[in-house]
């Protein structure tokens, strides 16, 4: 699955969401987290949401125009059953609400910036990642 | 200015997870799979820091404040709490169940599948939640 094309790609790749938080903090001052643009909106209704809005269009956005111009096939959707599939979401939505952060926010924005807060809470995504997913799939047999 | 800044933050970065194949729940199972490692993730995690690293602290340091808007918008909790911790965990765990983290499920959505936005609108419902519990003096 991975390749020496698969390399540029997933390092070119890296480099161009490096640069859209990039734009993001010095046009506008802002974190390009995904999850703290998203929960925002949900949140007590704050002024100045159209940013966050847009933004989030552009991901959408910038998505399919990238299939659209390279002629890639969409990656396949999740192969987990409904309840896991809910479970998983649950979980994400409210830990990275609770933990102020996801790969976006804390794991490229944060460790950019030096902070503490978030080089533990990547550090600590991505053991609890592993770890359950070594746990989940190899020892308790699950088909995620 | 602000809001098409944004706009083409977005389709950046959108991009980005297209080109890396980030927007593949499997590709990111693969990585958290150390029994079957793919180490996708880990290079456009050095590609976004080789970028965003250097960029952010010539800004802090150096500009002082964004192009257009009075200032740089900050974080301002900067202590290692409970809270940071058991909300990283519980995001770690599914994260690893589904192969998805906030910025692919919503860049996802544009494909159309039924699983997508469920996961969505559980992602949601599950950050709706926590905003509601009552918040500790922290």
């Amino acid at each position: 699955m991975f390749d020496s094309v698969s390399f540029i790609h997933v390092l070119g790749g890296g480099a161009l969401i490096g640069l859209a938080a990039v734009v993001l903090f010095a046009g506008i001052g802002r974190i390009a987290g995904i999850c703290g643009i998203a929960f925002s909106l949900i949140a007590a209704p704050i002024t100045q949401q159209a940013w966050r809005i847009l933004f989030l269009v552009g991901l959408v956005a910038g998505t399919l125009l990238f299939h659209w111009l390279s002629g890639q096939d969409f990656p396949p959707a999740p192969d987990t059953s409904m309840p896991l599939l809910i479970i998983g979401g649950l979980l994400v939505g409210f830990g990275t609400a609770m933990g102020n952060g996801c790969t976006s926010g804390h794991g490229i924005c944060g460790i950019s910036r030096f902070s503490t807060r978030s080089i533990v809470a990547t550090l600590t995504f991505m053991a609890a990642a592993i770890v359950s997913m070594f746990v989940l799939r190899h020892l308790a047999g699950w088909s995620i | 200015m602000q809001k098409i800044v944004a706009l083409l933050a977005g389709i950046l970065f959108g991009a980005g997870l297209a080109a890396s194949d980030m927007n593949n729940p499997e590709r990111v199972q693969g990585f958290l799979d150390l029994l079957n490692w793919d180490p996708s993730l880990m290079f456009v995690m050095i590609g976004a820091l080789a970028v965003a690293l250097p960029c952010f602290q010539i800004l802090m340091k150096k500009q002082g404040k964004p192009l257009f808007t009075k200032r740089f918008s900050l974080p301002t909790k900067v202590n290692i709490d409970k809270q940071l911790i058991i909300g990283a965990s519980l995001f770690g765990m599914g994260w690893a169940i589904v192969g998805y983290c906030p910025g692919p499920a919503i860049a996802a959505l544009g494909y159309g599948y039924g699983d997508v936005f469920v996961f969505v609108a559980a992602m949601l419902v599950g950050a709706k939640a926590q905003q509601l519990l009552p918040t500790k003096a922290a």
